[in-house]
Order: C-alpha cells, then structure tokens, then sequence
C-alpha cells in the first residue's frame, strides 16, 4: 500500500513534464514561427527538439530522485510532499509552450516561450559559459575579501573599545550607503573594471558583516570569558576559541544577508560597465531585443546563485553543528 | 607561616557602589586560612559576601584592602591553579563534553602530552558514551559534573564552587555531593564551596564558615568532625545542623528540627 502510494507520487512528479513533452510534441505549431536549426559534429537539433531533452533529463532526475529516496521514510515523504509543486511547475510548462511558442499569444519579443529560450543555450553557450564563468569569478574575488575583511573588522569593532569607538560610527554611515553609489570611483580609480566591481562585492559584503559580527563579539557572555580565564586562556585564545565561537551564528547571519547584498552589486556593476559577466550578457542582449537570451541569463543565474546559497547553507551547518536542536530552525 | 596553609586570606575588605550610588560594604576584615586539602564551606544569607569572597579568591575581582595568597603567592588574576566553578556551570556551548574538559589543556597549550587525562576525568565524572554530546544534550547533573571535570584536569590548588549545585533538583545535588567527595579523595584537592544549603556544608565540610551580611563579614568558624561517608539524619549531624541555624538566626523555636532526611 505504501509502495502504491509512493509509485503514485513518482508518477505525479513526472507526470507534468511528460505532459508539457507531448504538448510539444503534438500540438500544432499555430503561429507563423522560423524554427532554426543548429549542427554540433553529426548531432542537428533545433529548439523543440533541444526542449523536449530538456524535459526528458528532467523526468529522468525526477525519477532517480525517487529511486534514491525510496529506501528511506524521511526522504519518502520529503518527495511525495512536493509532489503537486513539480507537477504543478509541469503543468506550467505546457501551458507557457502553447501561449509563448504555439500560438504566441504573449507580447513578443518580451515573452518568448521555453523553448525559445532554450534556443539562447543552443545559440550562444561558449559565451554564456564565458560570462557565467566571469560573474563566479568576480563575484568569488570580491565575496571572500569581502567575508575576510568584515570578519576582520568585525572582531577588531567588537573586541577593542577603541577601535568601536572610532570605527564603528564609519560603519554605521557609510553602511547604509548603496555600494554601487561608489560605482564612479570605482569604475575610474581602479586599474582594471574588474577590480573596481570586486571592491563594489567587497564593500556591500563589508558592512552586514563586520556589524553582526562586532555584535556577536560583544554579546559574549561576561561570565564565559571569566571562566575560561580561570582555566588558563590569555587574551588571543579568548578571542579565538570563546568570543569568535560564540559570534559564529551572527556572523553566519552577516554572511547571508552579505551574500544577498553581493548577488545584487554583482548585477548591477556588471550592467554597469564590465567587458563580461552575465550582467554584461543581459545588456548586450537587450540592446538586440533579445529577450529569450535574458531569460537564459536569468535562469542561469537563478541555478548559480542557489547554488552559491546551498553550498554557504552547508557551510553553516557544518560550523554551527552543536546549534542543532538548540534553535529552531 | 606553616607549610600545609594553602591559602591564606587577610585582612581583606571590598566595597562596591550599587544602581543607587549607595557604597555597599561587601566584605569587611576577612582573616581565614585553609589548610591543603581541607574542604571549607561558605555559608550565609544572601549579600553575605560569600560569593564576593570566591571571585577575589578566584582572581575575578580585588580587594580594597587586604591581601588574599596561595601557596604564598598574592592572587592577582585568574589562573588555572585557582579553578573556579559556577552555578550554571558555564560550558561552552559549541564544545562537547570532550573538547568542554580539554578547554584548559588547550588554552594552556599542554594538550599534546596530556591527552590522556580527558578520557581519565571523563570516566571519573561516569560520563564515557558523552564524550561527542554537546552540553545542551546532557543533563543539568551531568553538565555540572563536567564543569567540575574541566577544572580540575588542570590540577588546582584549590578548587572553586560557587554553588554548583544551586539548580539541581535534590536527587542530582546528592549524587554530585559523592562525587564531589570522591574526586577530593582522588586529586588530593583543596575544596572551598560556597553554599546557601546548611545540609550540603555539614555532608561536604572539614569546615564551615558562617557569614553574616551587611557588613559582610565571617561570624563563626565551625569544625566538622564526623567520618565519612556521613549520615544525614544522625544525631551529631542534626546537632551541628541546629547549631548552624541558630547562628544565622534560621532555627524554629522548637528543638527539633523541622524535617529529617
């Protein structure tokens, strides 16, 4: 019975997208619509066909999850309980194909349908590749000084009266500035365009940061530190393994929020004024009324960013292990 | 100054300002020595001073006046020698048990070579099988015990409790109390405990030190003389009992005392 159960739940998840497959497949293409075809060695696929792939790898995943998940009651149910969002996002899919590619009866060029939009892959990937790979850079550069630094400052702030009192009213001002307002400066004082976008990264990753981290630091309990001081620790064994420990879920927090701020100055600066960059990709298509390659950008990012957030997720975990089942979460 | 004095404390006196402004006399003219490996219970109303006296002890806090020394060395600061144990027992939360009772060999930098002491005070304090839990995983009793653990893995001259068994519920505090006794007997240790429980000074005690508040200040000094392991409900026990409580003004008017365990 539960086995049925769960049969019924693979087949629900994938059911969609086999839908959305046969709506492609079947479902006259109403609109006048060139349909280009693209040749890789012997392979010669047009956007239907590289859609349809699409949705087949993704009935596929869909359905190792489900192998993978069946051995276990936690992940079982996990699967069945999204369900009718997967099948719902299906559904979705094959709606959007007979508006946007079939009858397209969305605004054109601002809609194209998901097929189109698989054409940009298809079209451009060595170029979007180029452009991914120029935002992970920038955005790895200008996030990890930006992380180092305000963890650095953080813990000077939090640590030393002298410093918070001289330092922080710095931060407090300039934090709540934008980071792209510093976009002249650093589109003309730096050598190259891609430092000065990593010093905007690093800015905007700075102030979250260094503030939660400085008021992790501060709330540590006094009595901790007393009583680590009675078991022999002098000052920089303080700091690193009780102030720092005990900062560690605000200054996780700071990162978050940082990791959001960067998401967005990344864009921005690379909108802006870089020579790469998936910015840079969704401009010079703009420019072109390309919208299909936008929405390539767009979905491109959407993976890499939740990707990014995942691996800073797994991260937190990690660190923050003995936190579990102290908080909610 | 004979050589089995351990600590000497004398003439101390401490004053602090309260939220008020009001100076407040903490401690006035203290004078009390403690022999090596005697236990020593502090016990008195609130705002005695008890507490006061174990943080200048500890090296948390200075006299005004007055000079507190071990082993013939004045406390200036905190040091492992003086270990102190509080009532929450304040471990830290991102450490297991194990790491909680290294904290000091690492601190001090001596972990390499005594590695072999945290499994030995783990199994002391009976918690082999917790060594990878976190604090918030164990038992108020349990995290006391390694509180205990952690400080006299590094060996103190004399170990600090300020009320370690406050907020434990009565079957835990016994268990501990044994504990406490066991582990004197294995590390040789000098004990001071500061107490609200006259019960708990008299079951643990070489001697007592009866505090009185306001100036705070000791008003007797009582020996304990009865063999391990004590019994709590016996007649000498009971006599030192309403002996103490007379003292601090506690006792009923009846001779008996209110209940008996």
């Amino acid at each position: 019975m539960k086995n049925i159960k769960f049969i019924g739940a693979a087949a629900g998840t994938v059911l969609g997208f086999f839908a959305a497959f046969l709506v492609n497949l079947f479902v006259r293409q109403a609109a006048d619509m060139e349909v280009q075809t693209y040749s890789f060695g012997a392979v010669t696929l047009d956007m239907n066909q590289t859609y349809r792939l699409v949705l087949l790898a993704l009935i596929l995943l869909y359905l190792v999850i489900a192998v993978c998940s069946c051995f276990d009651a936690g992940r079982r149910m996990r699967y069945a309980s999204r369900m009718p969002f997967r099948l719902a996002m299906g559904l979705v899919l094959a709606i959007w194909d007979i508006l946007g590619t079939k009858y397209l009866l969305l605004p054109q060029p601002f809609f194209p349908g998901p097929a189109k939009i698989v054409e940009a892959f298809l079209m451009d990937s060595g170029y979007i590749l180029q452009n991914t790979v120029y935002s992970l850079r920038l955005f790895a550069v200008g996030f990890a000084l930006g992380v180092i630094i305000g963890i650095g400052t953080g813990i000077l702030i939090g640590w030393f009266p002298k410093i918070y009192y001289w330092v922080y009213p710095i931060l407090k001002i300039t934090g709540v500035i934008p980071a792209v307002t510093w976009m002249p400066f650093a589109l003309t004082l730096f050598p190259t365009p891609f430092a000065g976008a990593a010093f905007l990264i690093v800015i905007c990753a700075w102030f979250p940061i260094a503030s939660l981290t400085a008021g992790g630091i501060q709330s540590t309990p006094k009595a901790q530190l007393e009583i680590a001081r009675t078991l022999g620790a002098k000052t920089p064994y303080l700091v690193f393994h009780v102030a720092i420990p005990h900062a560690m879920p605000q200054i996780f927090t700071g990162i978050t929020t940082a990791n959001a701020f960067a998401f967005t100055t990344l864009v921005i600066a690379e909108m802006m004024g870089q020579p790469g960059g998936l910015g840079y990709y969704i401009n010079a298509s703009k420019v072109w009324s390309a919208y299909y390659k936008v929405f390539a950008a767009i979905v491109v990012m959407a993976v890499m960013f939740s990707l990014i957030m995942y691996g800073i997720g797994l991260i937190r975990g990690r660190v923050l292990r003995w936190q579990k089942g102290l908080v909610v979460q | 100054m004979s050589s089995d004095i351990v600590l000497s404390i004398s003439g101390v006196n401490r004053t602090y300002q309260d939220d008020r402004g009001n100076t407040v006399e903490a401690l006035r003219d203290i004078n009390l020595s403690v022999r090596r490996g005697e236990f020593v219970s502090f016990i008195g109303p609130s705002g005695c001073g008890k507490t006061t006296l174990l943080r200048l002890i500890a090296g948390l806090d200075a006299p005004e006046s007055g000079s507190v020394t071990l082993d013939g060395k004045e406390i200036t600061s905190p040091d492992p020698k003086h270990g102190y144990v509080v009532q929450q027992g304040g471990l830290f939360p991102w450490l297991t048990v194990e790491q909680n009772i290294a904290f000091g060999l690492k601190a001090r930098h001596i972990f390499g070579e005594n590695r072999a002491q945290v499994a030995h005070y783990i199994s002391l304090i009976g918690l082999r099988g917790f060594e990878k839990a976190f604090p918030h995983q164990i038992s108020g009793g349990m995290a006391q015990r390694v509180a205990i653990a952690r400080a006299l893995i590094n060996k103190p001259e004399a170990l600090l409790l300020d009320e370690p068994m406050g907020a434990l519920d009565s079957f835990t505090r016994a268990d501990i109390q044994d504990k406490l006794l066991e582990l004197r007997r294995e590390n040789d240790a000098t004990m001071l405990l500061v107490t609200h429980d006259v019960d708990e000074a008299i079951y643990l005690s070489d001697r007592i030190v009866v505090m009185t508040p306001r100036p705070g200040k000791i008003s007797d000094l009582l020996d304990v003389k009865l063999p391990h392991p004590r019994h709590r409900g016996g007649p000498e026990f009971l006599s030192i009992r309403r002996n103490i409580l007379e003292k601090l003004n506690l006792a009923s008017a009846q001779p008996q005392p209110e209940y008996t365990i």
